[in-house]
């Protein structure tokens, strides 16, 4: 660096501190909100410092879900809805990954007819958030009964192209002699996709998993519109329906350790797997 | 770009993109082009039969006062956004780049929120500002500073912007951190040496330098503004008060499924698809340009 001054070094330290406080309140508020008691909550303002009570409100969030007479009290225990958001996420991570393996493969080592057909047909699918195809895709999944279903979930999130485009594009940076050198040594393609391709993409797959796994499991409109059967909430959707509209209260411990839950996973993937995480997400360049 | 070295046959590799095309078809095609073919229709009141009308839902639209009020809402929303959270994570990255050691663990205290769903921040946000009993709200009624974002629309956009840029920090900081990682340090210290301030080199060298990825993020970010908000927009406000927050995605939605407006919804459906076409297109061009930097 170019200066060495002392107070320009803490004011840098400071400034990012200042950042990461902001950051981080918001979520320190809801871990407090997480420990203490309702009454500590509806009569304002709420502790700074987390109460005694962290083991009851998360045993009572996740075995029992939200205690009776409060906003979405039908609700079935949080562990449930974890379990569903779980099954959701990991089934597009590792559906997207599967459908667009193969086809960047095929894209990148073979020439076969319509290549270019299908290669556009296929990227199109880009350009299109599934926010925007909401009510026509909603009467797919519903024509084909797959409503309160996990598939019914999955399977409409797992037609993007993204992850397709990423291994397109790193499949391109192997070395021809690759392929030479396996096909001279009679190799199939199949084999050579399953012993050569797959372990030099390691990284890449895993850069994508994380990313995949965090788009499925923050879903919100999706899950909502596709289940009404509460045991296929999922568990960002079930922290929103808490949240009191008109008359009910909220039972806010519960909210917020609900909340907690929610973040927990993706949040410990992300930190986990950082350079995995990082790498995927200045690659991909969504 | 091609391979030169491929491997023969055409079954194989017809069955290997097969998976793709199907999924592709049956949750991308056909219920894109149902949009764009509902959006003729006019389903009448009781859902019995639905009228061809051309492009009279798209007219209709386009002098909907509530539909332009939207998209001015959106313009608005989506510039907020997209300015604060890059300000922000520009700020934090440029103090971050100023570190010899110590930067990587500001990045992990940092990054961390790009795991949070929108939907989550939003509840975390409305927390803070709930009318009675929120944190920040608490003290603003005890600066005697009324907090009311049911009933003020300036207050609901506030809270709206705010939880929807908290979240999107990490990701433009990730990007900008990296963008000045890689800006040879020699270039800033011949600046340096030339007698220019810090910030006097940040404007006129490092700046410049960050062009590219400064203009992908404005891209990128406009497209968050617009589509993944929903969540925070759904918790915070739900679109109100009086519509004031409602972007256009949040239309498209309680259009079709709470008013059950279906050729309407269906229409708003095509010209985001169009907005978002647009999008795309600015984004490829710099992504091809970027490919051989």
């Amino acid at each position: 660096m170019v200066e060495k001054k002392k107070t320009a070094y803490w004011l840098t330290h400071l400034g990012l501190i200042i950042g990461v406080l902001f950051i981080f309140f918001p979520v320190w508020v809801a871990f407090v909100g997480s420990t203490v008691s309702q009454d500590d909550i509806i009569y304002p303002p709420i502790p700074l410092l987390p109460g005694p009570h962290l083991i009851d409100n998360y045993a009572n969030a996740l075995f029992r879900g939200g205690p009776e007479g409060y906003a979405g009290a039908s609700q079935v225990p949080v562990i449930r809805m974890l379990f569903n958001s779980a099954v959701m996420a990991f089934g597009i991570a590792f559906g997207k990954i599967a459908i667009s393996l193969l086809s960047a493969f095929a894209f990148v080592y073979f020439r076969f007819p319509f290549r270019n057909a299908c290669f556009w047909l296929i990227f199109i699918t880009l350009m299109l958030p599934v926010e925007v195809r909401i009510y026509p895709t909603y009467e797919v999944v519903a024509n084909l009964g797959m409503l309160n279903s996990y598939s019914g979930l999955i399977l409409p999130l797992i037609a993007s192209a993204t992850a397709t485009f990423l291994f397109r594009q790193f499949f391109m940076t192997i070395p021809d002699e690759m392929v030479e050198a396996a096909r001279m040594d009679g190799c199939k393609p199949m084999r050579f996709f399953f012993d050569i391709l797959i372990p030099i993409s390691k990284t890449n797959l895993a850069a994508i998993f994380v990313i995949m796994f965090l788009f499925g499991w923050n879903q919100f409109l999706y899950p909502m519109l596709l289940t009404t059967d509460p045991n296929m909430k999922t568990i960002v959707m079930a922290v929103d329906s808490m949240i009191p509209t008109g008359d009910d209260y909220a039972h806010w411990p519960t909210v917020f350790a609900s909340a907690m839950l929610a973040m927990l996973p993706p949040i410990v993937i992300i930190i986990t797997m950082q350079k995995f995480f990082v790498k995927g997400l200045l690659e991909s360049d969504k | 770009m091609e391979k030169r070295v491929v491997f023969k046959g055409w079954k194989l590799p017809i069955l290997l993109v097969t998976p793709q095309l199907i999924i592709s078809a049956v949750f991308f095609f056909y219920p894109s082009g149902q949009a764009i073919w509902n959006s003729l229709f006019l389903p009448d009141p009781f859902g019995l039969k639905t009228q061809f009308v051309g492009l009279d839902n798209f007219k209709f639209l386009l002098t909907d006062p509530y539909y332009l009020a939207s998209f001015k809402t959106t313009i608005t929303f989506s510039i907020l956004v997209t300015v604060s959270s890059m300000l922000i994570g520009l700020y934090l990255a440029a103090l971050a780049d100023r570190l010899i050691k110590g930067s990587g663990v500001y990045q992990t205290l940092l990054i961390w929120p790009y795991a949070i769903a929108p939907a989550i921040a939003g509840v975390l946000w409305l927390f803070l500002f709930n009318g009675n009993i929120g944190l920040v709200s608490w003290y603003l009624q005890g600066l005697g500073y009324e907090w009311n974002h049911n009933l003020k629309s300036d207050q609901a956009m506030f809270l709206v912007v705010l939880a929807s840029a908290w979240g999107r920090i990490s990701y433009n900081f990730l990007f900008f951190f990296a963008g000045l990682q890689a800006i040879p340090k020699s270039v800033i210290e011949a600046a340096a040496i030339d007698g220019a301030s810090f910030w006097k080199r940040f404007a006129t060298v490092v700046l410049p330098l960050l062009s590219p990825i400064t203009f992908f993020l404005l891209v990128v970010n406009i497209v968050y503004a617009f589509f993944d908000t929903f969540g925070v927009i759904h918790t915070i406000t739900s679109g109100g008060p009086e519509q004031s927050t409602t972007i256009l995605v949040y239309k498209v939605f309680s259009d079709g499924f709470v008013s059950q407006d279906l050729g309407s919804s269906a229409a708003q459906s095509v010209i985001l698809l169009i907005l978002v076409g647009i999008l795309t297109v600015v984004q490829f061009k710099y992504i091809e340009r970027k490919v051989h930097y």
